[in-house]
């Protein structure tokens, strides 16, 4: 019985493994001329993905005896049998981590090279992200599919801004995140009532909506087309370019004295960067300490507990769609002056869930795991480049390995027990 | 202390409590018996407010509260232990008694704790366990517990025996009696029709939406109707 049960579940899988890697391996689109052809793959990529299919058959067969002589094998890791370190210990060393690593952040873009000093921007613009839909997310338990929305709004704030009342960077980061901030607040009234699948529909609405309209908008947004010109930030008034902008400016090479240098530019942004997501990160982790992020916590754990201790629900949950769209509208400001042009394109559902996946992945109301999983969200289809088409197919499999893995995410937000003087 | 006039609720169109009149004083305690779709925890809802009564009056130590929003109903001094329990499953025990005291000072707080302590030396044990670890008795003491952290002057217990080993329901009932000796107002509603009609000062009897019988526990507890309906006999 429990042979032809395996039997059948690996004939299964195998089967599942040639629908799926036939069409992707096994058939080309070939240009002949002008008409496309569709050609079948040559006989050693029939074979090989035959193979696979055995290989996965033969795995799924004897799956469990394969586990069971896995589980008796001694652990090679070292650190398996160790005790777990105290609370107190396991949080000082967090703390120098933390600090080594924001160091090291600091110093590291003057000895790196162009390219990874802008994909890490990119990834410190996904930190931003991903600590504020932490917020909702994580800590309230507020599925949004549509945060992309507040980034769009904080992007396009900025870039408008500066295209009708010439507003620089660091006026439009606090506007745009205030407006950002703002949207948030209004898409919270109408989904106060709405819990799980519900509200998760909604939001994708409205993220699909701000999208759709930045699209259609043409007259204001430029529709399709974007918006292009959008300035680099300026340090103090100095702009890094090489022949100043705006006048009344000066450029920043020539107030110091140096030759003229396109790569103080970049890192100059990856540093505002790491400004603003340090300060995300700070100021979340304040707000989680206080009242209300108890209040979110508890929300999420059981909303008729919370309201019945006389929480009141309406401003738990409007005030973490608010702070965690204000730190979209951060990162949105910042997107938008690094690639200097903006279009919908860059604000799709896709983006929403990437956001989402680094959230899960890192371990929902984790700052730390989010941290590290936004760095290796963005990272890995970067180095997984030379693989060039099957790049996303690695990709999705390394999330589906690490979620099966890991479910609870990379760093699972620990409980710190909270420790009050004795009453007098 | 709680008084509810002529209370009507409706689910949409259907009224599922028809005129209910209950009164509750100063230092008492009251159990309200019913079977299972009585209303009675349509009658709590409704005293929380939600859903809001659609006739009728609510008063609480004199002030009608009938309209008020949920939140501000349950700070004006009216805790409950929400039926199931309710203790939020991933936060420590001490976070959820914190959250039970979050309108108040932090002097306060460890001083109501220090009293759940005392009240249940069990969960001083289980001070820094997540609450969904723990068993049923314990997670009923907790949400106890932390009702009590927001020192109300009445307690309001929704089935507070629901699926407890009879062991952990005797000493849950005692320290019901131990609240009302502190001088907390105490309203029981239960299905457990002996253990709350034998603690209780007065009761009420619940039956489709309507108050049928009003006596005092002991009386209740002799009355041939009662025995037979709820008592078994």
């Amino acid at each position: 019985m429990m042979a032809a049960q395996n039997v059948k579940h690996a004939l299964f899988c195998a089967i599942i493994t040639l629908v799926i890697s036939y069409p992707i391996l096994g058939l080309k689109l070939e240009a002949a001329g002008i008409r496309v052809v569709l050609t079948g793959a040559d006989a050693s990529t029939l074979v090989a993905i035959v193979a696979a299919a055995v290989a996965v058959f033969v795995f799924q067969l004897f799956r469990d005896t394969i586990f069971k002589g896995l589980g008796r094998l001694p652990s090679f890791s070292p650190l398996a049998n160790r005790e777990p370190m105290s609370q107190e210990k396991r949080a000082r060393v967090e703390s120098i981590a933390l600090i080594l690593l924001l160091m090291a952040a600091l110093t590291w873009p003057f000895f790196a090279s162009r390219g990874s000093v802008d994909l890490a921007t990119l990834v410190l613009i996904y930190v931003m992200l991903a600590l504020g839909l932490n917020v909702v997310v994580g800590l309230a338990g507020l599925l949004d599919l549509g945060y992309v929305a507040f980034y769009a709004v904080g992007a396009y704030t900025f870039a408008l801004l500066h295209q009708y009342f010439d507003f620089t960077f660091w006026q439009a980061l606090f506007v745009g995140s205030g407006l950002a901030a703002f949207t948030g607040m209004l898409l919270g009234f109408p989904v106060l009532r709405l819990r799980g699948d519900y509200l998760a529909i909604v939001t994708l609405g409205f993220g699909e909506i701000i999208r759709i309209l930045l699209n259609n908008w043409t007259q204001l947004t430029g529709g399709p087309n974007g918006i292009g010109g959008i300035p680099d930030p300026t340090l103090f008034g100095m702009e890094f370019g090489r022949r100043v902008k705006e006048e009344g400016n000066i450029s920043f090479h020539e107030f110091f004295n140096i030759p003229y240098d396109s790569n103080h530019k970049i890192i100059f942004l990856y540093l505002i960067a790491l400004v603003l997501a340090t300060f995300t990160a700070l100021v979340i982790r304040r707000f989680m300490k206080m009242p209300v992020g108890r209040a979110w916590e508890a929300l999420r754990e059981d909303e008729i507990a919370a309201r019945s201790l006389g929480l009141n629900r309406t401003s738990i949950k409007l005030s973490a769609f608010t702070i965690g769209a204000f730190f979209a509208g951060f990162a949105g400001t910042v997107f938008a002056s690094k690639q200097g042009f903006i279009s919908p394109e860059s604000f799709v559902f896709l983006e929403s869930a990437i956001i989402l996946a680094i959230v899960v992945l890192g371990g929902m109301g984790s700052q730390l795991g989010v941290i590290l999983a936004a760095i290796a969200v963005t990272i890995l289809p970067e180095l997984a480049r030379e693989f060039s088409e099957y790049r996303m197919l690695i990709f999705g499999a390394a999330m589906v390995t690490m979620m099966v893995w890991r479910p609870q995410g990379l760093m699972p937000v620990r409980r710190i027990p909270i420790k009050l003087k004795k009453a007098e | 202390m709680l008084v509810l006039d002529n209370i009507h609720t409706h689910y949409g169109k259907i009224e599922a409590l028809h005129g209910v009149s209950v009164e509750i004083k100063k230092g008492e305690i009251v159990s309200l018996i019913g079977a299972n779709g009585a209303g009675k925890t349509t009658m709590l809802m409704t005293v929380c407010g939600t859903p809001q009564a659609s006739a009728g009056r609510i008063t609480f130590q004199g002030r009608d509260i009938t309209h008020q929003p949920t939140a501000s109903i349950m700070r004006s001094g009216i805790a409950i232990v929400p039926e199931g329990r309710r203790v939020f499953p991933g936060l420590t025990v001490t976070e959820n008694l914190h959250m039970g005291g979050f309108f108040n000072t932090k002097a306060e707080i460890s001083k109501s704790q220090a009293h759940v302590f005392e009240l249940f030396p069990r969960l001083k044990e289980r001070e820094d366990q997540r609450a969904g670890t723990m068993s049923g008795g314990e997670q009923q003491m907790l949400a106890i517990g932390r009702a009590l952290m927001s020192k109300p002057q009445m307690i309001i217990l929704d089935e507070p025996s629901l699926g407890l080993a009879p062991l952990v329901i005797k000493q849950i009932f005692e320290i019901i009696g131990q609240l009302r000796d502190e001088g907390i107002t105490v309203f029981l509603v239960e299905q457990n029709a002996n253990q709350a009609l034998a603690l209780a000062d007065r009761g009420y009897v619940l039956e489709t939406g309507k108050i049928r019988l009003h006596d005092t526990g002991k009386n209740l507890l002799a009355n041939p109707e009662v025995r037979k309906a709820y008592l078994g006999g």
